[in-house]
């Protein structure tokens, strides 16, 4: 107990400790405010958005986003990943394809996607999911197979039918891989919603970073990117929360937190 | 009186992995369990075709008169290696049983606590099975198969992980249900001493590959029996010597294809 306040008394030193050089070196003027901005005006940015409320229809936008493309994105992978880790022969078939599509990089997708889905979200939500998808997919898929054969036939000679074995074997264990691969695909989606905001969008962070690059105003670009990784904490905090939730029956589960 | 299991000339041969030769590991096995029989032998494929886990090469399987097909639902199954629900209770382990046959779940609450209760898991019941030790989770797996009342109780080397006086009183509980209401049983078993202490009939397999029927011998102990003094009487150990006899040559034949391998 002790020692965990130290660490994050220690922790929130480190912080404090790298803002200073930061204002240190560009107050100083030893790297030139306008390209490195100023912590405090960066902060002052801010605040001011939320005491204004001007951040938050942009907010709401790419949270909205993210979090779409974060649902949609598991439930596909953990949709398919079990059907194609239980059908040798689908998973043969369509073997080459998944390892073409994970190797492209998908980001390069986002302005076809403005193409065919228009500016709205949905070109943003489905940049995110064919990221996100690939994650769990690939978790799920990898730990289907390492699903103890020991335990499928004690369910099957417990008479499980093929849909009860699904349900009551395959899935849950498929639980404890989804949630490994979740913190993965947390900041993976928010990458999906900014960089489609940022390529081409009328709201949300990206958006925000994108307008104040275009007038040089690093501060904003600093600002936006600080909010967008306090959002990705928080969602990976609420990710862990469910884990333990969800997961107490894993061994070491309780406490696992951090 | 229909025979409860009976395999007739049951040949078992595996495919080949990598570069190997296919491997052939039950040649010719013949053994038929009568309702109410326990018996013990040394061969785990028997156990696995006989559960209908493994289909034989050659040979028949039939339960109560009907030749086998697909998986033995009249078998109950208690595997080696921890085969329990890790994201279920103890108590949802025991009632999963009923709940895939459908039975309502009232139902399912008083026979699951019920069957706790028999093999001594009162106070355990909402523990996962990472929070029971290894004695209390072969109650668990126990319960789990006895709760869908199957005629016929397939058994591989069920307690072989346990310490040796956990393996005792399990195999004291075990006797002590299986009286109640004498299933068949067939136990796997690689300790003679075990197979003694709890079977009516020990039978002996010659040495893999190609294992086949060597000698069977009847233990006519007395029942109820009690597995650590049962070893102590004078037919017991008479019985081993006999058996160990047979054995002997088997076990001499296993290490010296250990050593050739």
């Amino acid at each position: 107990m002790h020692n965990r306040l130290l660490l994050r008394g220690s922790q929130i030193g480190l912080l404090a400790v790298l803002l200073l050089i930061w204002h240190g070196l560009t107050a100083s003027e030893i790297l030139p405010p306008f390209f490195f901005g100023r912590p405090l005006e960066v902060g002052a940015r801010i605040v001011d958005w939320f005491v204004s409320g001007t951040i938050y229809p942009h907010l709401g936008v790419t949270l909205l986003e993210t979090l779409l493309a974060f649902v949609i994105g598991t439930l596909l992978g953990l949709g398919i990943g079990l059907w194609l880790a239980l059908n040798p022969f689908a998973s043969a078939l369509c073997d080459p394809y998944i390892k073409a599509v994970n190797a492209m990089p998908r980001v390069i997708l986002a302005p076809i996607f403005a193409v065919w889905f228009g500016l709205g979200i949905w070109s943003k939500v489905l940049l995110g999911v064919t990221i996100v998808f690939f994650i769990v997919f690939f978790s799920v898929y990898n730990g289907v197979r390492d699903v103890n054969p020991v335990v499928v036939a004690n369910a099957r000679m417990l008479g499980a039918s093929k849909r009860q074995l699904l349900r009551h074997v395959y899935l849950p264990s498929a639980t404890a891989w989804v949630f490994s691969s979740l913190h993965a695909s947390v900041g993976m989606a928010f990458v999906g919603a900014v960089v489609g905001e940022y390529l081409g969008s009328a709201r949300g962070i990206g958006y925000l970073i994108m307008q104040a690059e275009g007038v040089f105003d690093i501060n904003t670009v600093l600002a936006g990117v600080l909010v967008l990784t306090l959002c990705a904490l928080v969602l990976d905090k609420l990710v862990s929360m469910a884990e333990v939730r969800l997961l107490k029956w894993r061994p070491g589960a309780v406490g696992a937190e951090t | 009186m229909v025979t409860a299991l009976a395999l007739e000339r049951v040949t078992c041969t595996f495919p080949p992995r990598g570069n190997a030769l296919p491997y052939t590991a039950v040649a010719g096995a013949t053994l038929a369990i009568q309702p109410g029989e326990f018996v013990c032998c040394g061969k785990s494929t028997l156990l696995n075709v006989a559960a209908g886990l493994t289909t034989a090469k050659e040979g028949q399987v039939s339960v109560f008169g009907q030749p086998l097909r697909g998986l033995n639902t009249e078998a109950g199954y208690m595997f080696q290696s921890d085969a329990l629900f890790a994201w279920r209770t103890a108590f949802d382990n025991v009632a999963v049983g009923l709940e895939f046959r459908g039975v309502t779940p009232d139902e399912v609450q008083q026979r699951a606590g019920e069957w706790l209760r028999r093999v001594g898991l009162g106070g355990h019941i909402h523990k996962y099975p990472h929070e029971l030790s290894g004695g209390m989770r072969k109650r668990v797996a126990l319960a789990q198969m006895l709760i869908r009342d199957p005629k016929i109780l397939l058994m591989d080397e069920p307690f072989s992980a346990l310490d040796v006086q956990t393996r005792a009183l399990m195999e004291n509980e075990l006797l002590n249900l299986w009286t109640q209401d004498r299933k068949s049983v067939l136990f796997v078993t690689h300790d003679l001493e075990e197979a003694i202490a709890l079977a009516d009939r020990v039978v002996v397999l010659s040495a893999g590959p190609a294992a086949g029927f060597v000698g069977e011998f009847k233990v006519e102990l007395a029942r109820p029996r009690d597995v650590a003094e049962i070893r102590l009487d004078p037919e017991f150990i008479r019985i081993y010597g006999e058996i160990w006899g047979c054995l002997r040559e088997q076990v001499a034949k296993a290490y010296q294809q250990q050593l050739g391998a």
